[in-house]
């Protein structure tokens, strides 16, 4: 005979008894976790996707406005390229990354187009138009979605990025509508402002003012203009939580002379639907807690009446009021264990299955939620069965023998 | 062995006070078998429960050994209970979900024994009572005088030296009754001090003596059984 002993036999005697509130705390673990692993897959979906839409949070100088960023940033305000420097050196959390330009009006052929000085690697992993024609590696970050089995792959995004990082000074890569223009073809030359340079990639179309650009490094971009050791615009890729959580406030404090705007149309649909997920997940671990929690209580309540005249016999026989209590919350940890890790298998094969379907992603088992789960559970049955295990060990045992 | 001292013990029930026991005053032996009598409401339960330290009276000592036990805290009474005393119950009062083994267990359990002792000496009392044939069956698959007599192994689970039992045979056939009185001589041969609350004449007059309550006070001592009968 043990302690456990004891607490088993008893839950085995009365199984019936215990389904309810066994059911309560598995159906309210598994909701929960069902819903924290969808919301995480969703979330990381939607991210990629606000990715691939380009960069979310703008720098630019105080004077521009977003027209003017869209007209191709030819504003005439420029902002000092150190600022890059300062955004580097900083400890801000959630920059996915970093992208400067500067654009300067060229010509040619009687055509005007734009030439547009830009920091190779940063500014392609930040035009995720691109991306999404398989050009370029996915940024690694916040934004990135883990590597799913089934994901498909793209051979194109390998070759193709060593292309860009080695971008060198006399490179040009030409938008789409400037090559068809031209008649331009990789490979082939072309002078802007005095300079030849080398076409070593021409875009896809992506239907925006980029396909009227000619992108050429920013170095030789600031010497050929004559503009100096300045840029247009920064674009950031920025974590959208960190943008919700004031990333844009703290940029704006690190470089109050420039102006810093968020994309919200795009940030806000991201943060908008986290924090709907998330206070879904709130609603129902409020739910679970006042529920369960009751339906727990309320279990123990009706127990600890119904053994009195045992709690009494084990009392008459020489147990402490401590044995007692600790009867009880064996019995609390062992209904809160046994439906933490039930709702969190039963939540994970739920999200597995319903995830694809409801949310559009792809689902994998998050082990961290299966912590969170034991956690909740067992907290919510030790703390909701406190009381009527204290009222247990503090029964007077002479009430509890009728017959006396 | 145990000893009241003017004892009394007075609640409050719908505002009126209500005594219970009355300046009752007893001294029980080592070895003693005492058999208490009287009607329902005379004080009998309460006399038990206070001498088992699970009842603080109003006024008045209890000693068990010459330890005033009610200075004692909850705990170390449980403790001394644990050591010193072994009730039985009319209802028997097993756990229902134990088999009769474990049932006799419990005490042992309770006291720290380990588990391989606990089942030794549990099967050693449940071959003295005769129920060795019966060690995995629950209470419910067992008759009442089986289950008595499973209480009565519990009782002596950790070699108590204080028996205290409230209408043992209370719910027992004639013979069944008899078979459990014949234990409890058995334990007062063996030294134990029994107190035996009872309704049964034949039951108490096996006792060495008898006392007997009336509205809470201690009417009697060897009191004529005829007389108590006729009552």
């Amino acid at each position: 005979m043990r302690l456990r002993t004891l607490v088993w036999r008893e839950i085995f005697e009365r199984k019936s008894q215990l389904a309810t509130s066994f059911l309560a705390i598995l159906l309210g673990i598994t909701v929960i976790v069902s819903i924290k692993n969808i919301t995480f897959y969703s979330e990381k979906a939607v991210s990629r996707e606000m990715d691939s839409l380009g960069a979310n949070v703008l720098i630019l100088p105080k004077s521009a406005t977003l027209q003017d960023y869209y007209a191709a940033d030819m504003q005439g305000d420029t902002i000092p390229r150190e600022y890059i420097d300062q955004l580097a050196l900083s400890n801000l959390e959630g920059l996915d990354n970093v992208s400067p330009k500067l654009s300067v009006p060229v010509e040619l052929k009687g055509l005007k187009f734009h030439l547009t000085g830009i920091l190779p690697k940063k500014e392609f992993q930040a035009k995720a138009a691109w991306q999404g024609a398989g050009i370029f590696s996915r940024p690694i970050g916040c934004g990135a979605m883990p590597t799913l089995p089934f994901a498909p792959g793209d051979n194109k995004t390998l070759v193709r990025q060593r292309v860009v990082e080695d971008l060198e000074k006399d490179e040009a890569l030409v938008g789409s509508d400037v090559a068809s223009a031209l008649g331009i073809s990789e490979g082939q030359s072309l002078e802007l402002l005095g300079q030849a340079f080398r076409v070593t990639a021409v875009l896809p179309q992506t239907g925006t003012i980029d396909d009227s650009r000619i992108f050429a490094h920013l170095d030789r971009v600031q010497e050929l203009s004559g503009k100096g050791d300045v840029i247009n615009a920064i674009e950031v890729i920025g974590c959208c939580q960190e943008i919700s959580n004031g990333l844009v406030s703290k940029i704006n404090k690190l470089l109050p002379d420039a102006k810093v705007v968020t994309i919200t149309q795009i940030a806000d649909a991201q943060i908008k639907m986290n924090r709907l997920m998330s206070r879904l997940s709130m609603i129902f671990l409020v739910i679970i807690v006042f529920v369960g929690g009751a339906g727990i209580a309320n279990y123990m309540y009706a127990n600890v009446f119904e053994r009195r005249r045992e709690i009494g016999t084990l009392m008459a026989l020489g147990a402490h009021s401590s044995l007692i209590l600790r009867i009880f919350l064996l019995k609390a940890l062992l209904l809160g264990l046994t439906g933490g890790i039930g709702g969190y298998l039963l939540g994970t094969v739920l999200a597995a299955t319903l995830g694809p379907k409801l949310a559009g992603v792809p689902v994998l088992p998050m082990p961290i939620l299966f912590l969170w789960a034991l956690g909740i559970s067992i907290g919510l049955a030790l703390l909701s069965s406190y009381f009527p295990a204290r009222r247990a060990a503090k029964l007077d045992p002479c009430a509890t023998f009728q017959e006396l | 062995m145990l000893k009241m001292e003017n004892v009394s013990k007075s609640y409050r029930h719908r505002g009126q006070t209500v005594t219970a026991l009355d300046d009752a005053s007893i001294h029980i032996p080592k070895g003693d078998f005492v058999s208490v009598v009287g009607p329902s409401g005379s004080g009998k339960s309460t006399l038990l429960l206070m001498l088992g330290g699970m009842l603080s009276p109003s006024s008045g000592k209890v000693l068990l050994e010459s330890q005033s036990i009610y200075d004692l805290s909850s705990d170390h009474r449980a403790r001394l209970r644990k050591k010193h005393v072994g009730f039985v119950f009319q209802t028997f009062n097993l756990v229902p979900y134990l088999t009769a083994l474990e049932n006799v267990q419990v005490p042992m359990f309770l006291a720290g024994t380990d588990e391989r002792t606990q089942r030794e000496g549990a099967i050693a009392l449940l071959e003295r009572v005769g129920l060795a044939d019966r060690i995995e069956h629950k209470p419910r698959e067992l008759s009442v005088g089986q289950q008595q007599r499973v209480a009565l192994a519990r009782m002596l689970a950790n070699d108590p030296a204080v028996i205290l039992a409230d209408e043992p045979t209370g719910n027992l056939d004639p013979e069944t009754s008899r078979q459990i009185i014949g234990f409890f001589e058995e334990f007062n041969e063996e030294g134990r001090t029994i107190v035996m609350v009872t309704h049964d004449p034949k039951a108490a007059e096996r006792a060495k003596r008898t006392l007997r309550l009336g509205q809470g006070k201690i009417i009697a001592e060897d009191c004529d059984l005829q007389s108590m009968e006729a009552a």
